[in-house]
């Protein structure tokens, strides 16, 4: 039988704001516990939540750059259980009527830009802590996180293996990051995701019994975990069983999922209207200002790369991948006029590997966007080679300064003293005759034998176009 | 719309509230009697009246994102039953 899979994410963004969505507590990552857990977080008698416009203008940012709905009124809701990092008793979300309504994001399907629809996008508050370890039988409970505000993205049961799954959680994690509503640190919690996935025979309509994934905080888990999920439902399937509806937990040590809770004991969460807020009203003016302080999205920011810089599509990919390093680029372009093949290049190569290989994020580059510019300018004139520039980019990288001031001290320049170079040659073809002579007779081969001679005369200075036509001229007598 | 005896017990351990046998009946009965009146509610034609989300027909206000709270954690845990290391203990709890 021939499987086809279905897969929905539902992803938390935890939104960037200096305070709680409900209180003036801090949500600064780190602190002692439970140092950021004022009276309205620990639910205590007569505290009332008041809405932080921030993470409502975050989430009509996200409405906009999905090109979703953004609900004039929305209602906050309860919803209700009882867990000890949950001091009210219920969490304060969005339930009948979300912020952001619809929406879609692009993953490539076979080549083809494919939409993934959106349902909606709600506002709610995080929960605490839960620390099951060395307290005498008791858990520990922190809840600075509680409180936090975060963006809940639900989409529609389009994707279609785990592969397309981890493409459109990189893509949403790409985007939250770029219009800036998200950090987007996924080992801090900020950017979590779960995966309801389920299998149907090719061909049918229904969807088959799906189990939720909880918690993938890593791209990788993520793709594991839901096809480890796949190969356990179809596998069970054809053996006769049948999906039971649950929720399931993903274990990377031993790479496959695991009950958590079944729906015989599924939460009934009986939501209402939270009488203590009032609907968030969002009005035409707010939607227009926030719309205008968008910043240019990675997509039309990738086809204004290829269309006025004349880059192919993947290099453009390469370059928006990431909101600081498209402005890193853009930053070099503004200061190497003409030479966007020349920057994207070096920014995808050089830089790209540089701070791969010391961990580094774009932002915290040991090489500004001012100084690869002047390295490039001596590429561009011709003062230094594509590879003393590679050397001249590590001092840069680990000594600082500026390219002219390294090129001079370390006697890099590119010699293109034509005078210069026919005197190297001249010498050469006096000290090896003999190979002079194989040339002339017709063993070309003989050429390299000289090129890689006069190289090293020169010290790897010698600029390899002139030094070719000079050769080639003299060689042939 | 009928309640039954396990509606109300699901109910009951829904909101952690302990129910005693002799109590049931009783809890039955006056819940019974609740739904009876929204039966009453729903048989009202509400064909385009706009759903009610909150009684008063105010907006809601919005705070400014900033950090107001100072750390008053030990107050705060001067009155938790128990404490350690900065945490609140409670019962262990392992889903």
């Amino acid at each position: 039988m021939e499987w086809e899979v279905v897969i929905g994410l539902e992803t938390h963004a935890q939104l960037a704001t200096h305070s709680k969505i409900f209180s003036g507590a801090s949500t600064a990552f780190g602190a002692v516990p439970n140092a950021q857990a004022c009276a309205v977080d620990l639910a205590l008698p007569g505290v009332l939540p008041v809405l932080n416009r921030a993470a409502v203008e975050h989430a009509i940012r996200f409405g906009l750059a999905v090109g979703g709905e953004v609900a004039a009124r929305s209602v906050f809701a309860r919803k209700n259980y009882f867990y000890p990092d949950l001091p009210k008793g219920y969490q304060i979300s969005q339930f009948e009527i979300p912020v952001v309504s619809g929406g879609q994001i692009f993953i490539e399907r076979d080549g083809v830009d494919t939409a993934i629809r959106l349902t909606r996008a709600h506002l709610e508050e995080d929960a605490g802590k839960s620390l099951h370890e060395d307290f005498h039988g008791l858990s520990g409970i922190d809840l600075n996180r509680a409180g936090t505000p975060l963006l809940e993205i639900v989409s529609e049961p389009d994707m279609r293996s785990a592969a397309e799954a981890v493409a459109y959680a990189r893509i949403l994690h790409r985007l939250v990051t770029w219009i800036g509503i998200c950090d987007g640190n996924m080992q801090e919690g900020s950017f979590r995701c779960d995966a309801n996935v389920s299998v149907r025979p090719k061909g049918q309509q229904a969807f088959g019994t799906r189990c939720e994934i909880k918690n993938l905080n890593s791209f990788r888990f993520m793709e594991k975990a839901i096809e480890y999920e796949i190969r356990r439902q179809i596998e069970w399937i054809e053996s006769g069983g049948t999906v039971v509806q649950e929720t399931r937990l993903y274990d990377p040590d031993r790479d496959e999922t695991r009950p958590m809770r079944s729906k015989e004991d599924a939460q009934d969460y009986r939501y209402f209207p939270d009488p203590d807020l009032l609907p968030l009203c969002i009005d035409a003016p707010w939607i227009d200002r926030v719309r205008e302080s968008l910043p240019e999205l990675p997509e039309a920011m990738r086809g204004r790369f290829v269309a006025d810089f004349g880059l192919s599509p993947y290099d453009a990919g390469v370059l928006t991948a990431s909101y600081d390093l498209a402005q890193y680029f853009l930053a070099l372009m503004a200061d190497v006029a003409g030479e966007a093949k020349l920057c994207a290049n070096w920014v995808s190569g050089e830089l790209a590997a540089a701070l791969h290989r010391d961990g580094l994020e774009v932002r915290q580059s040991r090489i500004s966007p001012v100084q690869l510019a002047g390295l490039l300018r001596r590429i561009q004139d011709g003062t230094v080679s594509g590879k003393m520039a590679k050397e001249i980019f590590d001092a840069l990288w680990n000594e600082g300064g500026d390219a002219d001031a390294i090129i001079a001290s370390k006697g890099l320049q590119q010699i293109s003293d034509v005078s210069a170079l026919e005197k190297i040659v001249e010498e050469l073809m006096a000290a090896h005759p003999d190979q002079v002579a194989e040339y002339r007779s017709g063993k070309e081969k003989v050429f390299g034998f000289f090129v890689g001679r006069a190289m090293k005369a020169s010290g790897g200075r010698a600029n390899p176009a002139q030094l070719n036509a000079i050769l080639k001229a003299r060689l042939a007598g | 719309m009928a309640l039954t005896e396990n509606d109300l017990r699901r109910l009951a351990r829904l909101a952690r509230i302990r129910v005693e046998d002799d109590e049931t009946a009783p809890l039955l009965a006056q819940m019974s009697g609740i739904l009876g009146l929204i039966d009453q509610l729903q048989a009202v034609d509400t064909r385009g009246v706009e759903p009610l989300s909150h009684a008063l027909e105010l907006q809601q206000r919005l705070r400014q994102d900033t950090v107001t709270e100072i750390d008053r954690r030990e107050q705060f845990q001067a009155v938790a039953p128990q404490v350690e290391a900065g945490l609140y203990l409670v019962p262990k709890v392992i889903e």
